[in-house]
C-alpha cells in the first residue's frame, strides 16, 4: 500500500480538564519529508506527538499516521512508527545490545533478518565495541543514537522524535541531524519537535506552535520571506544603550540583541535613515547597518508577537 | 498468537535481567521473607513458659513444699528467687527480676493438717497482658488440683479405706496441634502473609518504576498488547514467589518444627490461585500510582489490614462483628484458612471448598480487572 502522506492532522485537539494543550491544529506530512515542531516548552508539541503515536487519546479533530486513524486502528499503526521520547528511553541495567535485542523481539524482527539489523544498527550508531556495556555508563549522545536505533529496529516508514537533542553537544547534534538525513533519503519520513531554532533550518517543513495553536505552517525559506517588514543588522558601539533608543522610536516593531549585533525589524526600506540618524543623534557610531534575511527565531518572535497584540487588547478590555 | 507469545518471552527474559542485575534487591526478596519468618516467628509466638517466680515459704512444711512444687512441675513456673516477707515480692515484681511471686503464710502447713483451710497470697505482674493471663489460668490450675488431691486425701483418711472418685472426670484432647503450640498457629499465617507482601509490591513496584523512568510510555508505542506485558512482568515474580513459599515452609519445618501435615502439591496449587489476584492486586496499585513511593503507601494500605484483620495474630472469632466481616473482603483471609488446613489438618480440597471457591472468585475478578484497568491507562 502507498500512501501519500505519511500524517493527516485534521482539526485535532486535546483538552486536560480546562486546560486545552493543542487546539484545532492542522497538518500534513508528506512521504519522505522532515517536518519540524518548534516552540517553546508548554507550547503543545509533546502533546501532539504523543496523540500520534497512541499514547494520548485526542478529545476532538482526527489524525492519520500511515493512513490508519491513531484513535481507532492504533494496532495498525503502532508496527509502522518508531519513536523517541525526550527522557531516551532506555533500560540503563541492560546492555547496549540488550536494549537492541528486547526491542527487535518486541517489533517481532523477522529471525533471519534479526542479526544483520543488529549489526547494521550498532554500525549506524557507533557503537561498535560497546554492545557489552551497560547502558548506564554511556554519554548523552551515545545514549541518544542508542534510543535511535532502538526507535527505528524495525524499519519504520514514519519516525516520531521529541526533542532528541536535548542535552546533547553541538558537534553530535549535527552527527544526529546527518543520521536523520540518511533515513528521510531512504524514505522514511520524520517528525521532529525542538526548541533549538538553528536545528528547524534541517526541516522541509515547519510547523510553529504557540499557546497550543500551530501559528505558522511553510517551508523555512517561504516562512522567512513571508514575515511582515524588513529586518537590518546594526554593528554599532554601545549596543546595550541603543537598543534602548531604538525600542523608544515609533516606527520600530522589534529590536532583539543577538550577540553584540541589534536586529531590528521594521516596516520598509526607508525606515533605515531613521535608525542611524536616531543612534547618530544620541552619539552613538554606527559602523555597520545592512538590510539582512531574518533567521527563523526572528520569524518566530516576530509571530508570537502578533499573536500576543491581540489578546493583549483582550486582556485589557 | 506466535508474535504475542515470542513479546511476551521477551518481557519475561528482561524483567529476568533487572531481577539478576540487582544482586542486593535479588538477595532481598529471597532471604527477607526467611528472615521476616524467623524473626516473627521467634517475636510472635513464643509460648508463655518458665515464668520467673519468687517463693516466700514461711511455713516450712511439707504441705507448702508441695505446693511450690506443684507450680514448677507445671512448666509455666520457674522457682527464680526465694523472699522472706511480702513486701521483699513486692520489691522483685517492682524491679521487674520475676512476673509473679507466692507468698505462703506461717500458719499454711498447720490449717491444711488441722483440716481448715490455708490461704495463700499470689501476685502477677500484669503490665503483659498475655503473661499475665497465663500465670493467673495456671496459678489457679494448679491450686484447685491440689485443693482436689488434699480433699480427696483428708477423705480417704477418714472414710476407712474406701475409695474415692471424682463425681466427673473431663478428659480433654487437643487435635491438630496437640502440644497447643502457637508456633503452629503463627508459621502457616505468616507463609500467607509474606507470600502476599512479596507478590504486591514487587509487581507494583516493577511497573511504576518503568513508568517513572518513561519506559513503560515506549513500550506503549510498540505494538505489545496489555496481557503480554503484563503476564510478562508477573511470570518472574510467580517464580520467585514460589521460591518464597517452598522457603518459609522449610524453615518452618526445620527450625520451627511445623510440618506440611496435608497435600504439598495441594498447597502450591491454591497458593498459585491466590498469587493470582495479588500480583492483579499489585497491577492495580501500579495503575493508580505515579512513583514508587505512592506504590508503597497505597500497598500498606493493603497489607495492614490483611496482618490485623485476616486472623494472622489473632483468631477472627473474637474480633468485634465490623472487623469479623471486613477480614471476608480480603483475600489472604481465606488463603490463610487454607494454609492452616493444609499445614496442620492435612485436610483435602473437600473440606477447603467453602474458603477456596471465594478465594478463586476474587482471584480471577482481580486479576481481569487489573489487566483491564492497565489497558486503559496505557
Amino acid at each position: 500500500m502507498s500512501v501519500e502522506k505519511s500524517v493527516e492532522v485534521i482539526h485535532l485537539t486535546k483538552k486536560f480538564g480546562d486546560f486545552t494543550a493543542v487546539n484545532d491544529v492542522n497538518f500534513e506530512i508528506p512521504k519522505g519529508e522532515i517536518f519540524g515542531l518548534l516552540g517553546p516548552n508548554g507550547a503543545g508539541k509533546t502533546t501532539t506527538i504523543r496523540m500520534l503515536c497512541g499514547i494520548l487519546t485526542p478529545t476532538s479533530g482526527e489524525a492519520r499516521v500511515m493512513g490508519f486513524d491513531v484513535a481507532s486502528q492504533s494496532e495498525e499503526v503502532k508496527p509502522r512508527i518508531g519513536y523517541m521520547s525526550q527522557k531516551f528511553s532506555l533500560y540503563n541495567d541492560l546492555t547496549v545490545y540488550e536494549n537492541l535485542d528486547f526491542y527487535a523481539n518486541l517489533y517481532s524482527v523477522p529471525r533471519e533478518k534479526f542479526a544483520p539489523r543488529m549489526r547494521e544498527l550498532i554500525e549506524m550508531a557507533g557503537l561498535r565495541g560497546h554492545e557489552k556495556q551497560l547502558t548506564a555508563s554511556l554519554s548523552g549522545a551515545w545514549r541518544q543514537r542508542l534510543a535511535l536505533a532502538c526507535a527505528i529496529v524495525h524499519e519504520p516508514p514514519m519516525l516520531f522524535l521529541d526533542e532528541p537533542t536535548a542535552g546533547v553537544d553541538p558537534v553530535s547534534r549535527r552527527e544526529f541531524w546527518d543520521m536523520i538525513y540518511n533515513l528521510a533519503g531512504q524514505g522514511v519520513s520524520v517528525l521532529a519537535t525542538t526548541h533549538y531554532m538553528d536545528e528547524a533550518e534541517f526541516c522541509n517543513i515547519i510547523g510553529m506552535m504557540y499557546r497550543s495553536r500551530l501559528i505558522a505552517l511553510d517551508d523555512p525559506d517561504a516562512l522567512k520571506e513571508k514575515m511582515r517588514g524588513m529586518l537590518f543588522e546594526i554593528d554599532c558601539r554601545e549596543p546595550g544603550r541603543a537598543e534602548e533608543i531604538l525600542k523608544d522610536l515609533p516606527f520600530t516593531h522589534d529590536v532583539a540583541l543577538h550577540g553584540v549585533l541589534l536586529h531590528v525589524l521594521v516596516s520598509a526600506e526607508k525606515e533605515k535613515r531613521g535608525l542611524e540618524k536616531a543612534l547618530q543623534s544620541n552619539g552613538i557610531a554606527v559602523k555597520r547597518i545592512e538590510r539582512v534575511l531574518p533567521s527563523l527565531e526572528d520569524v518566530f518572535v516576530s509571530l508570537v508577537e502578533d499573536e500576543d497584540r491581540p489578546q493583549m487588547r483582550d486582556e485589557i478590555e | 498468537m506466535g508474535q504475542g507469545f515470542r513479546r511476551m518471552a521477551t518481557i519475561v527474559r528482561k524483567e529476568w535481567l533487572h531481577i539478576i542485575r540487582d544482586p542486593r534487591t535479588l538477595g532481598l526478596v529471597i532471604f527477607m521473607p526467611v528472615m521476616m519468618l524467623v524473626l516473627l516467628g521467634y517475636a510472635v509466638a513464643n509460648d508463655v513458659e518458665d515464668i520467673p517466680l519468687a517463693v516466700a515459704d514461711l511455713s516450712h512444711t511439707d504441705a507448702s513444699r508441695a505446693l511450690v512444687e506443684k507450680f514448677t512441675a507445671s512448666g509455666f513456673y520457674m522457682v527464680t528467687h526465694t523472699a522472706q516477707s511480702e513486701a521483699e515480692i513486692l520489691e522483685m515484681l517492682d524491679a521487674g527480676t520475676v512476673k509473679a511471686g507466692i507468698y505462703i503464710p506461717e500458719d499454711f502447713g498447720r490449717r491444711i493438717s488441722t483440716g481448715g483451710s490455708g490461704t495463700v497470697q499470689f501476685y502477677i505482674d500484669g503490665s503483659n497482658p498475655t503473661i499475665a493471663q497465663t500465670a493467673q489460668l495456671a496459678a489457679e490450675t494448679v491450686s484447685q488440683a491440689t485443693s482436689q488431691e488434699i480433699l480427696v486425701q483428708r477423705l480417704e483418711r477418714g472414710g476407712a479405706g474406701l475409695t474415692i472418685n471424682l463425681p466427673i472426670d473431663t478428659r480433654i484432647r487437643y487435635l491438630y496441634n496437640p502440644n497447643l503450640r502457637k508456633m503452629n498457629f503463627m508459621i502457616p499465617g505468616l507463609v500467607a502473609v509474606i507470600l502476599q507482601i512479596q507478590t504486591l509490591l514487587l509487581t507494583a513496584f516493577a511497573i511504576v518504576r518503568e513508568r517513572e523512568q518513561g519506559t513503560l510510555e515506549q513500550l506503549i508505542v510498540t505494538p505489545v498488547r496489555s496481557w503480554e506485558l503484563i503476564l510478562g512482568k508477573i511470570l518472574p515474580f510467580v517464580l520467585v514467589a514460589f521460591l518464597n513459599v517452598a522457603m518459609t515452609v522449610g524453615v518452618g519445618a526445620f527450625l520451627f518444627g511445623v510440618e506440611v501435615v496435608g497435600s504439598l502439591t495441594l498447597l502450591a496449587a491454591l497458593s498459585l490461585i491466590f498469587l493470582l489476584g495479588s500480583l492483579g492486586l499489585g497491577v492495580l496499585i501500579s495503575t493508580i500510582s505515579q512513583t514508587q513511593m505512592q506504590a508503597m503507601y497505597m500497598s500498606s494500605f493493603i497489607m495492614m489490614p490483611s496482618f490485623l484483620l485476616a486472623g494472622l495474630l489473632y483468631p477472627r472469632d473474637n474480633m468485634p462483628w465490623v472487623a469479623y466481616y471486613a477480614g471476608y473482603l480480603m483475600p489472604v483471609t481465606y488463603f490463610l484458612e487454607i494454609v492452616r488446613g493444609i499445614m496442620l489438618k492435612g485436610v483435602g480440597l473437600a473440606a477447603l471448598w467453602v474458603w477456596v471457591w471465594p478465594m478463586a472468585v476474587f482471584s480471577i475478578v482481580v486479576f481481569f480487572a487489573s489487566v483491564f484497568m492497565f489497558h486503559k491507562r496505557l
